[in-house]
């Protein structure tokens, strides 16, 4: 099947609202979109960070996972509490694969649940006495721990713990911050208010104490940048972090993957901030730029193409020692880009992918899909802003599909028309469009493979999309007894 | 006879708890089995029945034991004059916590444990100032009480309470059959204080059910921990509570409410001398800008 035109792509998005009530219809008519490239500012064609409507199966999380499964949670040597009834943190916990180094339970607590686990009393008594409790025995059990975060669950914000309070007093009793975060699940319209949340707790509580900027016994060079933004899912992070140690930099702190809370804290001092997933940390960063004067850089490790650019654009903010350090990684890793696209590009030439995450994958994935010959064909984030579809608008190509906060009806319905050859998306969507009879890839955890970022990340990048789209399976969808006579008398023969 | 759930609601410090033990003391008197449901954290509802200070609490309780789970029936209901049985839902120290949750947890715990398929005549409900959340609203919900008494006097912000529960009776009514079964006039002596109740009654699509007269014997019961009933049988103010417990038995006039408005509220306390009429002309204006305005 052919690419959709402007028209087609129009009328498509007409009939898969015909079946909304008419409010319904109204609202999400205005999340729904036909990419055109010349427009400037995204928010002409399309809304979003919205409120969903009830009912439509949003695929949406909530503020206490922006901010402690997504921008906290990945420090290693910090424990996190889950403040509030058990099952936010148990169920929550490990989903992410942060990989990190370190012994766990130890020194380091990535995969590890620590939760207040309330009960009926303590909403109605409060958890406050059931906090200090829990962090004493964290103190006595976990001694390595480097710092404690408060995780705010849904009932703190009812019933109005006061969780600072807690954390003051703790703080001088053990004489080390504890950070309360206020990132209560009701807030906001989507996991990304609880990004903002998260960012803003390390402003206050980690940069500062007491008021007063911490200082750290960090000696900084000449080449210093932080990694910000990448959660090192399946080892992302690594393989990021060797590219730019190759041209010439010193990574010194890793946002939030694998990060230490020493890397947090040291960060001021970096030459340069590297930000990957812009959606949940860009708040950090545009404050270090105001308060530290750090410059910060948006840049893309998918695919090489991207990453070239990402590595001349980071290179031009230092010298020519840098610059030619850039030009010498692209060269070094070029045959091995050469062979990777040899050996998949023919195999994937011309499939056509839908693609449906976060905040910064539906976009910055474009590129490894078109380093191979694929196109993306519809994008749309959870929980992405204006300032997302404006970088979108440019990536996508004319006449393409882009869908905000989309419903299980509209994705499921824009599928059956698209006929993509590839659905990137999560694992609440994998097993409907495998049931389907369509191709997919999980593309918040790269379906437990990964890295996918860097060099060798685009080459299993490239491997597993191949395995995926080009599996044997998807021949075998009919049933052998709904299949014609001659193929019956073909198996019979065979057996 | 079909057990009767009542509550009484009112604005804080109306005197709804001592009104309400007193009227169950004349209830129990006229040979009703009846129990005291206290939903407030204070749990002061059962101390004038108990002669206690402040009965143990189910949330207290539960919270010592571990869960509610772990207590029994017996562990939180006591006993007291003339087989009046108390139980206090309890909750927390002011500022912290969910008190209205602890509503919620307690009456669940109490049908849970089968305390309402004892043979009672009369469940009442003595709950806390105003319904500020949902959880002092459970006792109005379906299968509680089905009669509301609104305690009130008549000073301003007591029928300004009155007309606000009102308001909440009308969001349950209609899915929960709960009605509002009249408002008890306890007198802080205020002028033409009976017309004025009997009249916002009439607003309210109610009665006024009973005018309790100001008696100083109430406080000298009070401070034994005696309703009056127990403490001086004869005394003029215990006929009064008998008169109550007697209308309330033989009350069928239950009512979904028709609040009425702010405006409404205004002309009625304007008409009975007790509001001023607004002049607009001085909102917003300094004590200077007022001066300067009488210098020119």
């Amino acid at each position: 099947m052919t690419a959709l035109t402007k028209e087609e792509t129009e009328a498509l998005i007409a009939e898969v609202l015909e079946v909304y009530p008419e409010k319904a219809k109204k609202d999400r008519a205005k999340h729904l979109a036909v990419n055109d490239q010349s427009i400037e500012q995204s928010k002409k064609c399309i809304t979003s960070n919205r409120k969903s409507l009830p009912g439509v199966m949003t695929i949406r999380g909530c503020a206490y996972a922006g901010s402690k499964g997504v921008v906290w949670g990945p420090i290693k040597d910090m424990i996190h509490i889950s403040h509030g009834p058990v099952g936010c943190g148990q169920y929550s916990r490990a989903g992410r694969r942060n990989y990190y180094v370190g012994m766990t339970g130890v020194n380091t607590y990535g995969t590890m649940n620590f939760t207040s686990d309330f009960q009926e009393k303590d909403i109605v008594f409060g958890g406050d006495k059931k906090l200090a409790k829990l962090i004493g025995e964290i103190e006595g059990l976990f001694p390595l721990n480097k710092r404690i975060s408060v995780q705010s669950e849904c009932p703190i914000g009812l019933i109005g713990d006061d969780i600072e309070a807690v954390s003051k007093k703790a703080a001088a009793e053990f004489n080390k911050p504890v950070v309360p975060v206020r990132c209560e699940g009701f807030r906001g319209v989507s996991q990304s208010l609880g990004h903002h949340i998260a960012n803003d707790a390390v402003r206050d509580w980690v940069f500062e104490r007491n008021g007063k900027d911490v200082t750290t016994a960090f000696v900084p060079g000449p080449y210093d940048v932080s990694i910000i933004g990448d959660y090192n899912i399946g080892g992302d992070a690594w393989s990021s972090r060797i590219l730019l140690e190759e041209m010439g930099l010193r990574v010194v702190a890793q946002w939030s993957g694998d990060g230490t809370l020493e890397e947090i804290e040291l960060t001021p001092k970096v030459k340069l901030n590297l930000i990957h997933c812009y959606r949940s940390m860009n708040y950090i960063a545009r404050h270090m730029e105001e308060k530290y004067a750090i410059p910060w850089l948006e840049y893309n490790f998918f695919g090489p193409t991207k990453i070239a650019e990402s590595l001349r654009a980071i290179a031009a903010h230092f010298d020519d020692k840098i610059k030619a350090g850039a030009e010498a990684v692209i060269a070094k890793y070029q045959p091995m880009v050469d062979a990777v696209i040899a050996k998949y590009r023919a195999r994937l030439e011309g499939k056509r992918v839908m693609l449906y995450v976060g905040g910064l994958r539906p976009r910055h994935v474009i590129g490894s899909y078109e380093d191979l010959g694929m196109e993306v064909v519809g994008t749309g984030y959870e929980f992405g802003h204006g300032d997302d579809y404006d970088r979108t608008v440019k990536e996508m190509g004319n006449a393409t599909l882009l869908y905000d906060d989309v419903t299980g009806f509209e994705f499921e319905e824009f599928v059956k028309r698209v006929k993509p050859d590839l659905i990137g998306s999560g694992i609440k969507e994998k097993y409907i469009f495998q049931k389907m009879g369509v191709p997919f890839r999980q593309m918040h955890s790269w379906d437990y493979s990964g890295p996918y970022h860097g060099y060798d990340g685009f080459a299993i990048f490239a491997r597993d999309m191949d395995m995926t789209i080009n599996n044997p399976c998807w021949k075998k969808m009919e049933a052998p007894w709904l299949k014609k006579p001659e193929a019956v008398e073909e198996l019979a023969k065979a057996a | 006879m079909a057990l009767r759930q009542c509550a009484s609601y009112g604005k804080g410090g109306i005197g709804k708890s001592t009104t309400t033990q007193n009227l169950v003391a004349g209830l129990a008197e006229l040979g009703k089995k009846v129990m005291i449901v206290g939903c407030d954290p204070k749990a002061d509802s059962t101390r004038l029945i108990l002669h206690a200070k402040a009965q143990n609490s189910i949330m207290e309780m539960a919270a010592n034991a571990g869960s509610v789970e772990d207590l029994e029936l017996e562990d939180v209901m006591k006993v007291g004059y003339r087989d009046i049985k108390c139980v206090e839902s309890g909750g927390p120290e002011p500022g912290v916590g969910c008190a209205g949750r602890g509503v919620i947890t307690a009456i669940n715990f109490l049908e849970e444990e089968g305390a309402y398929e004892e043979d009672l005549d009369f469940v009442f409900y003595d709950v806390l100032g105003d319904v500020v959340c949902g959880g002092f609203a459970m006792p109005i919900r379906e299968n509680k009480a089905q009669e509301i008494y609104i305690v009130c006097s008549g000073e301003m912000m007591a029928m300004y309470a009155a007309n606000n529960i009102a308001k909440g009776i009308v969001k349950y009514a209609n899915s929960g059959g709960v009605r509002l079964a009249g408002l008890i006039c306890n007198s802080r002596n205020t002028a033409r204080e009976d017309e004025l109740i009997m009249e916002l009654a009439r607003q309210l699509g109610t009665t006024m059910i009973h005018f309790v007269p100001r008696d100083n014997v109430v406080q000298r019961a009070e401070i034994r921990r005696m309703t009056v009933i127990e403490y001086e049988p004869g005394a003029k103010q215990a006929q009064e509570y008998r008169d109550l417990a007697n209308k309330i038995i033989n009350n069928k006039n239950f009512v979904i409410p028709t609040p009425i408005t702010m405006d409404e509220l205004e002309e009625l306390l304007m008409g009975f001398g007790i509001m001023e009429a607004e002049d607009e002309s001085i909102v917003g204006k300094t004590a200077a800008e007022e001066q300067m305005a009488v210098a020119a």
